[in-house]
């Protein structure tokens, strides 16, 4: 029992992360039907970038609350404008096009942004500056929560209600809802709808940038590569939960990261190796699309001729 | 001339240029002239990601079907045959070249290996492509790619075949099995997209309903080209694991899928040689890149990537669109000097590239807004 919960309050943790990336996917897909290859490698940007704020402004030295807070803040500002760039130049200029094309185009963004941090930083990964002062709390029997897990939850729960009130409470949130809808009809409303898909991006590039910050408080370690795999299980999280939704996107992200804790921690008992960590998120993935072909909780569009 | 006749000596031709052509990569070369290994290498990967571009493309250039799993069935075949050629093929071949001959032993053996490849990777299409095809659009793009990887985790869990640490496989793959595997899918391909199968295919691609509506059955259309596809790309597979004699799952990450699409994408979907061209200049762009001056050279991959955008931004339709480039094209070009423009909208084409928007094309693209 210990262990459950111990593996669930692991699991939740990642799956938090997962969640936090997976709403850019949705958001952004739901908004121009894209698969947004970059988007993984915008959480390594943003670790990154808090890696280098932490060592810019001396945070790097000791945990300090504000320098937590400096150091995510700035790195979500800086992601979202990465975010807003690549939007910019690479995205808008074939949003008309067919979808293969700009999937090609999202894989070379993506290809660069990796490219481009190998080849100045190196592949080796790097050990991030502790900005949390480690400490573990035992709840009920003997399962532990860290520090780090704590902080986890919190920002990724406050992020959420903070995107759920922007989409829902404000007249920006209300035009990404009507461009999601219908980008052309909303654009004879006078949306302005470039500047909704901009916004777009940087709300999901700064999501996931918390979540690479924070990823890098709970395992300290970073590599220019970080965001292929991460980034590929939060766009499976955001497809089992129904892409263009964004409690689905949540709902998988949390589902997939319990699910790949529990192979790794009860997989042996039955049998399932732990490198099937990795394949377990693609595996409910199928079943679910199976019986759900549009993910747990995307609604059923009627095809019409 | 009949033209079987005419055919016959085209393949003749083209199987003693082949030989000609393997001499002179071996390392013996001919007549005293030979390639150097590194270009050697560069050929041969070029051969093998040709079969991987043209058999994507019945896929997703002819039938309209997403799919970026093709590394997994890859891997299938590859590894099928070299557990195969590792674990048999030896014995067998020893018994065998006391019948026919050493060199017949050894090129059966590897013939059988392919077979078997092919057919271990059609097999694993076949269960992956009839739940999967039910999907489209990006769920099915999904799903092939996590079945790709879940394909790739499981070999990776076999020890039989290496697991985690590798496998080493005899070579017996050279530029002939090559050339001539390179020759025999476009054949196959080309001949399926223009047949009766390859309308309906085309249909599909065009509109899924319509063909449905007119009495053909897609799901049987749809899986059949998953499955030969699939075929296909088992026996690149197979060729590239006797070249490289080294299997490792790393080779078949899902990048490698993309890869592939890429070399579809960038040639022009629903063009064979297209698909041609983009496999030679996606083998051939990174080693070029290598060349340059300097601190550059650093900078190949992201140089590379750069290109890659700036190839979509500028030409998104792919080098070809879904043309194909021949012998016609040249006297088409003089006839019509603008040919070479798509038809319609100038600035590149959507969905519509592949013929005039119609009111239901218009329709579905409101609705799916």
């Amino acid at each position: 029992m210990d262990t459950f919960v111990q593996q669930l309050i692991n699991g939740l943790t990642i799956g938090a992360i997962y969640a936090l990336i997976a709403l850019g996917y949705t958001m952004v897909y739901g908004i121009l039907r894209l698969i947004n290859f970059a988007h993984g490698d915008i959480y390594m940007v943003g670790a990154f970038v808090g890696y280098f704020l932490a060592f810019e402004f001396g945070f790097s030295t000791g945990p300090s609350l504000m320098g937590l807070s400096v150091v995510l803040v700035g790195s979500m500002i800086t992601a979202a404008l990465v975010g807003m760039a690549i939007e910019r130049f690479a995205y808008r200029p074939i949003r008309k096009y067919a979808r293969m094309t700009t999937l090609i185009t999202a894989i070379g963004v993506s290809l660069l942004i990796e490219n481009l941090f190998v080849a100045r930083l190196g592949a080796a990964p790097r050990a991030f500056p502790q900005l949390l002062r480690e400490q573990s709390y035992t709840l009920f029997g003997n399962a532990a929560i860290s520090k780090s897990q704590i902080l986890i939850f919190l920002v990724s729960v406050a992020l959420m209600l903070l995107l759920q009130w922007i989409i829902y409470k404000t007249r920006v949130g209300t035009a990404m809802r009507a461009v999601s809808f219908n980008l052309n009809s909303a654009k004879l409303m006078g949306i302005n709808t470039d500047f909704i898909i901009s916004f777009t991006f940087a709300l999901g590039s700064a999501l996931a940038a918390a979540g690479g910050v924070l990823t890098a408080q709970y395992n300290p370690q970073i590599d220019p590569l970080m965001g292929i795999i991460t980034g590929l299980k939060a766009f499976v999280a955001a497809v089992l939960g129904g892409i263009g939704n964004i409690p689905g996107a949540v709902l998988g992200g949390l589902l997939i990261g319990v699910a790949e804790t529990f192979v790794v921690g009860y997989g042996q008992n039955v049998g399932v190796p732990t490198t099937f960590r990795d394949a377990v998120a693609f595996a409910i993935l199928i079943l679910v699309l199976l019986f759900r072909p549009t993910g747990l909780l995307g609604s059923t569009v009627q095809e019409k001729v | 001339m009949p033209i079987l006749v005419k055919r016959l000596i085209a393949a003749l031709v083209i199987v003693l240029l082949l030989i000609a052509m393997n001499q002179y990569m071996s390392d013996e070369g001919l007549f005293g002239f030979g390639v150097p290994p590194y270009y050697a290498r560069v050929i041969m990967l070029a051969g093998i990601n040709v079969i991987l571009a043209v058999s994507l493309n019945l896929i997703t250039g002819f039938t309209g079907q997403f799919s970026i799993g093709h590394a997994g069935f890859m891997a299938v075949g590859a590894y099928a045959s070299a557990y195969l050629t590792v674990y048999h093929a030896q014995s067998w071949e020893h018994s065998l070249a006391g019948i026919v001959g050493a060199t017949v032993a050894h090129a059966l053996i590897f013939l059988l290996a392919i077979l078997v490849g092919a057919l271990v990777a059609a097999l694993a299409g076949l269960v992956v492509g009839i739940p999967s095809l039910r999907l489209r659009g990006d769920y099915l793009a999904i799903v092939t790619l996590g079945f790709a990887e879940i394909i790739r985790i499981v070999i990776l869990n076999i020890d039989k075949v290496g697991g985690a640490t590798g496998f080493t496989v005899p070579g017996y793959t050279n530029f002939l099995w090559v050339g001539v595997f390179v020759f025999l899918t476009i054949g196959v391909v080309y001949n399926i997209v223009h047949s009766d199968i390859g309308r309906a295919l085309v249909s599909i691609r065009e509109d899924e309903l319509a063909a449905e509506a007119m009495g053909i059955n897609t799901t049987r259309y749809k899986v059949l080209s998953f499955v030969i596809s699939s075929a296909l790309a088992g026996m690149a597979g197979v060729l590239f694991g006797h070249y490289t004699q080294f299997l490792s799952t790393n080779d078949f990450q899902f990048i490698r899928s993309f890869e592939i699409i890429i070399m579809v994408v960038l040639g022009g979907m629903g063009s064979l040689t297209g698909s041609v061209f983009g496999a030679i200049v996606i083998t051939l762009l990174p080693e070029l890149l290598r060349r340059l001056p300097g601190d550059l050279s650093q900078y190949r991959l992201v140089v590379y990537s750069a290109l890659l955008i700036l190839i979509m931004l500028t030409r998104p339709q792919g080098i070809l669109g879904t043309r194909e480039f021949g012998l016609s094209w040249l006297k088409r070009a003089q006839r019509q000097p603008e040919g070479d423009k798509p038809v319609g909208d100038s600035k590149g084409v959507s969905i519509a590239e592949q013929g005039p928007p119609s009111a239901i094309d218009h329709a579905k693209e409101v609705e799916n807004r």
